[in-house]
């Protein structure tokens, strides 16, 4: 270790100002913090200081991602498979997952690193972690035949566009991976909301033509009562939240996702203010829907709605995005129940946008500031009724 | 019978280094240091030069905006040094001592506190008066201000805090004068703020006080705290605050009319051998106090406590009215992979580290800063230690841009730094906050007084 510290302190100076190799200092500072936390000191203020930090913040979402990862990658060669009409082995399954998913994986973190290093070093700052984040979910969010010149595009997209345009990490409206979903479900609707591009291959006409990809969700808001797998088979409620399902590559498992749920909630990272609201939202709007249900939309049971689609993808790890939600405890309350409602209104109301969720948090991303100034003159106004009150003292 | 206020948001930092209630023999030193950085938003002009001599009790500075309040030498002696920065701010004035302690005379009028204005006069020229700060911007009162309230905490909650019943053991007299010339010169009577855990029948006892009992982490003895659950300042008004121990070195001065600037402070910190109580002169090196004392050189010493306190460096002097001297290890070092391992030995409020298993562990904290100055990403952080009843994280946000109607509006008057210290201990994101709060405030004071 201490080998690895004498190289760096080395080679550091060619990094800084004057150095050869100046316009790498912040790639080289990223490189650097990764490996080690820096041996700076407290210079104002507190002289301590938590030992927290944004990188280890962002891990623990990382590692709450994991298990949703995992199985989606497994569910990803499962359903390929399924769609060949071949009844395949652990191993291969595995493969196949691996060798779709990974390349999506790489292009998104090369291409939007590469974007927050250039910037970072324009700005002369350090690289952010944020895209530690970001870069895992922005793959989960993507269905598994997406070709990765879109994935590229849509990513250089949430990071220019959704980011870096407002001042970087910690700057941004609009919650980036969800940016990146919606920038190509827009643009390129017939390949995004088609029913072939969900399970791998099927694009390209590998598998079974009888097979159909059709989601749980797409095939519900079509108005099938009963949803079954692309080759008949019936999907179960157990189906849906195990997750062996089409769907985007990080959705599916419902279980996996609460898994990853109480990782953020243990580890008190992601606010249970906004999940618990997100959640108690979609179970008003849906019960709400059901007992006014005029179609068979509105009859599909509040507790199915939940478990079809990105819901609890959404209220897991988007709707949480601290940077995005409203930041006052008592806004994220209004905030949270907004989007769960919303979420399951826009699903069922306009079956032309099933993928509500993705929608409804994006609304509420821009509302979040509205909703915080709201609270805010709450404590203002008491502020200033106590001044008045002790004028008449 | 008061009624016990209770706090719930805040946080008592599990630091190590606790000071045993015993007193510490140890020598004096010879060079003393008059520092006006002590005090926030001051100018001083100086009344001496290199080569003068003074008396205990001596001028040697005043405040450019309020002539009327004096800094006075705590001993005798000559004037050796003055120690200048940037653009030629006065950093220290090093009085080396004679060891006489020839002291000016003060006309006292044996302690009789009758003559308000007498009583006023007193505390300014002997240099007593600095002791007294007021809010909105916990700079120094000034002396032609009436406050319309006045507040002091009587116990300390910060880490490694000395116990304050101890301090003024046996001082009841000198804190009972102390509490009548503060009441001479203001006409309210005092407020204190005591602990639960305090010995409730000694505040019970003085006349012109009301005792409000509070119970709660840190910073339940923050004065600022106090004041915002019992009378949340508004704008225009005036509270004077004061320290305890100030209190009752304002009345001995009183009592005996000498002019005695000694006070006892707490030595604490994990890096001590002797982790003892200690009497000390305002002022005096701090290098007596730290001679073979010291467990490791790589030290940081603080004049004050971890969260609010100065570095002082263990060759530095103390400062005019700070009750402890903490010294904590420095954290200069590398840590590979640290923000991903483990991390027993460390100490944080979130629980992605297992500190909050081991809840009764205490730390050695150094003084790393744990990563690196981001913008704000996590929310909800702050309020869970800041008990005033303000939205602290959108107060810094308006100090940052300047925008003075929202810092107004959300409370600015009622905070200073110490408020605060709490919520920068535990940013995420490593923001400098009382740096903020501090240049906002003073740029406020600024605006408020051209106005």
């Amino acid at each position: 270790m201490s080998k690895l510290r004498r190289y760096i302190d080395k080679i550091k100076p060619n990094f800084e100002k004057g150095g050869k190799l100046e316009k790498l200092g912040s790639t080289f500072g990223a490189f650097e913090t990764f490996l080690f936390v820096p041996d700076t000191t407290t210079t104002t203020g507190t002289h301590i200081k938590d030992a927290n930090d944004m990188k280890r913040t962002m891990i623990f979402v990382v590692i709450a991602l994991i298990p949703a990862l995992l199985f989606g990658i497994w569910n990803t060669g499962y359903q390929h498979f399924l769609a060949l009409g071949i009844n395949s082995e652990f191993w291969p399954i595995v493969g196949y997952g691996l060798l779709k998913v990974l390349p999506i994986i790489i292009v998104s973190y090369v291409v939007g690193l590469g974007i927050e290093f250039a910037f970072a070093q324009m700005r002369g700052h350090e690289v952010n972690e944020g895209f530690l984040v970001t870069g895992l979910l922005i793959p989960m969010v993507m269905p598994a035949d997406v070709p990765l010149w879109m994935v590229a595009v849509a990513t250089v997209f949430a990071v220019v566009i959704g980011k870096e345009v407002f001042g970087g990490t910690g700057m941004n409206i609009l919650n980036p991976a969800l940016t990146a979903r919606v920038f190509l479900f827009f643009s390129y609707p017939a390949w995004m909301s088609g029913d072939k591009v969900w399970i791998g291959g099927m694009m390209k006409g590998e598998t079974l033509d009888a097979f159909s990809g059709a989601t749980p969700l797409a095939q519900v808001v079509q108005g099938n009562t009963s949803i079954v797998m692309g080759n008949g088979d019936p999907i179960s409620t157990l189906d849906l939240l195990i997750g062996t399902i089409p769907g985007s590559i990080g959705e599916t498992s419902k279980i996996a996702i609460l898994i990853g749920a109480l990782i953020l909630l243990i580890s008190g990272i992601a606010s249970w203010r906004v999940m618990f609201s997100v959640l108690f939202g979609g179970i008003i709007m849906g019960v709400l829907l059901n007992v006014f249900a005029v179609n068979p939309l509105m009859e599909i049971p509040w507790w199915r709605n939940l478990l079809l689609g990105s819901f609890l993808f959404g209220m897991v790890f988007m709707a949480t995005d601290p940077v995005t939600a409203a930041q006052t405890n008592r806004g994220k309350y209004i905030y949270g129940f907004l989007i769960g409602a919303l979420a399951i209104f826009f699903r069922i109301i306009n079956p032309a946008f099933p993928e509500g969720t993705m929608l409804a948090i994006l609304l509420m991303n821009v509302f979040a500031p509205l909703i915080d100034y709201c609270v805010l003159q709450t404590n203002i106004k008491k502020r200033l009724k106590r001044v008045k009150t002790s004028e008449y003292e | 019978m008061a009624k016990t206020i209770k706090i719930r948001k805040g946080l008592n930092i599990p630091l190590k280094g606790t000071a045993d209630k015993i007193m510490f023999e140890c020598k004096t030193s010879n060079i003393y240091a008059l520092k006006p950085t002590d005090f926030n938003d001051l100018i001083p002009k100086l009344v001496v030069k290199h080569g003068d001599i003074v008396k205990a009790g001596s001028v040697v500075y005043y405040d450019k905006l309020c002539p009327e309040v004096k800094f006075c030498s705590p001993v005798s002696g000559k004037v050796k040094e003055i120690i200048r920065g940037e653009k030629r701010k006065i950093l220290e004035i090093l009085i080396e001592s004679d060891g006489n302690f020839s002291q000016e005379k003060f006309n006292i009028q044996d302690g009789s506190t009758s003559n308000s204005e007498n009583v006023r006069n007193l505390l300014l020229e002997s240099g007593l008066w600095p002791m007294i700060s007021q809010r909105p911007y916990g700079v120094i009162a000034d002396p032609k201000d009436i406050p319309d309230k006045v507040f002091v905490s009587v116990f300390d909650s910060s880490p490694l805090a000395p116990d304050l019943d101890y301090v003024t053991e046996g001082r009841e007299d000198d804190l009972k004068k102390g509490i009548e010339v503060i009441q001479s010169i203001t006409g309210k009577e005092i407020n204190l703020g005591i602990s639960v855990n305090s010995n409730q029948s000694i505040y019970n006892r003085f006349n012109n006080t009301k005792v409000h009992i509070f119970q709660g982490p840190h910073p339940a003895g923050n004065v600022g705290v106090q004041i915002n659950k019992i009378s949340p300042i508004n704008k225009n008004e005036i509270f004077w605050t004061l320290k305890l121990q100030d209190l009752a070195i304002i009345g001995r001065f009183f009592r005996t009319g000498q002019y005695d600037m000694s006070r006892i402070i707490a030595l604490a910190g994990a890096e001590l051998v002797n982790k003892k109580y200690v009497k000390i002169i305002s002022g005096q090196s701090v290098e007596p106090l730290l001679y073979e004392n010291l467990l490791n050189e790589n030290v940081r010493v603080i004049s004050g406590n971890v969260l609010t306190g100065k570095n002082i460096g263990k060759t530095g002097f103390l400062s005019f009215n700070e009750d402890q001297i903490s010294v904590i290890p420095e954290g200069d070092h590398f840590d590979m992979f640290g923000w991903i391992a483990p991390g027993f030995k460390k100490f944080s409020v979130s629980r992605t580290f297992p500190s909050w298993l081991l809840q009764k562990r205490k730390y050695s904290i150094d003084t790393n800063l744990n990563g690196g100055e981001r913008s704000y990403v996590m929310t909800g952080e702050y309020e869970k230690v800041c008990p005033l009843d303000i939205y602290p994280l959108q107060l810094i946000k308006a100090c940052m841009v300047n925008d003075i109607d929202q810092m107004e509006a959300l409370g600015i008057y009622e905070v200073v730094e110490e408020d605060l210290a709490l919520c920068e201990f535990v940013c995420t994101s490593k923001t400098p906050v009382q740096k903020i709060l501090r240049e906002s405030l003073n740029m406020l004071r600024k605006e408020m007084s051209d106005a």
